[in-house]
């Protein structure tokens, strides 16, 4: 498992290539790429700083992977989420997952995404031509996470 | 017992304060305690950590309800909901 929050940018091929080395049981790899929208309910984003809270954010990242790994068969996995300064166009998270079969990747990706964004500490202070505001959350996001403690349709 | 307590984002700049130290009396032993304490400041105090707001509450580093102890040395961080991904 890679957990990385970083200031830094990356790169998605060598991410994956890295999950999935010597490691011929991974029959699938799903990714998800977060990124900096230039608008945001109405308003232009000129860039946003993320602000987390660092003891706690890797401590609940494998925490949500922890979660994911009693539900679906997951052979390995990368969090990568940027903090600092961003600016339009640029990334700010990934989730790889890498399985036997593509039905586990899909939806532990989904799954961890939708937590990350309701139980990982970070925040978002957007800037824009009318002064910079931090982003309020989401109830369709809480809505999301909260979909998986239904029992799944079969 | 001291406490660690931490804000952060929003709060942090409403509050003006990212980290305090707060020697509570023994008998403020459960988050909802310590809560009613930062309160009695008043001001942005009572307004930002109204019951019901929109705020949430991490024990040593993990997310908290309103009666988990608290225990002399522990690490009290008080945020907005989070806004990451």
């Amino acid at each position: 498992m890679k957990i990385l929050v970083t200031t830094d940018d990356f790169d998605l091929t060598t991410e994956v290539n890295a999950l999935r080395e010597n490691q011929p049981q991974i029959g699938a790899v799903v990714s998800f790429v977060g990124l900096v929208r230039d608008i945001n309910h109405d308003h232009s984003v000129s860039c946003m700083e993320l602000e987390h809270y660092p003891a706690m954010t890797e401590k609940s990242l494998q925490e949500i992977i922890t979660t994911a790994q009693q539900r679906w068969q997951i052979i390995d996995a990368t969090i990568i989420h940027r903090v600092g300064k961003l600016s339009p166009c640029d990334q700010i998270v990934l989730v790889a997952i890498a399985s036997m079969h593509r039905g586990d990747a899909f939806a532990a990706c989904e799954f961890i995404m939708d937590y990350l964004k309701t139980r990982a500490p970070f925040w978002k202070k957007e800037h824009t031509p009318n002064g910079a505001h931090w982003v309020d959350a989401r109830e369709s996001d809480e809505l999301a996470q909260q979909r998986w403690s239904k029992p799944a349709p079969h | 017992m001291n406490i660690q307590v931490l804000y952060f984002a929003k709060l942090r700049e409403k509050l003006g304060v990212s980290a305090e130290t707060l020697d509570l009396p023994d008998g403020a032993a459960m988050v909802a305690m310590l809560l009613d304490v930062l309160r009695a400041r008043g001001g942005v105090w009572t307004e930002a950590l109204a019951a019901g707001g929109s705020f949430r509450v991490a024990v040593n580093q993990e997310l908290a309800e309103m009666t988990m102890p608290l225990e002399d040395g522990d690490e009290v961080a008080i945020f907005p909901p989070v806004t990451g991904g």
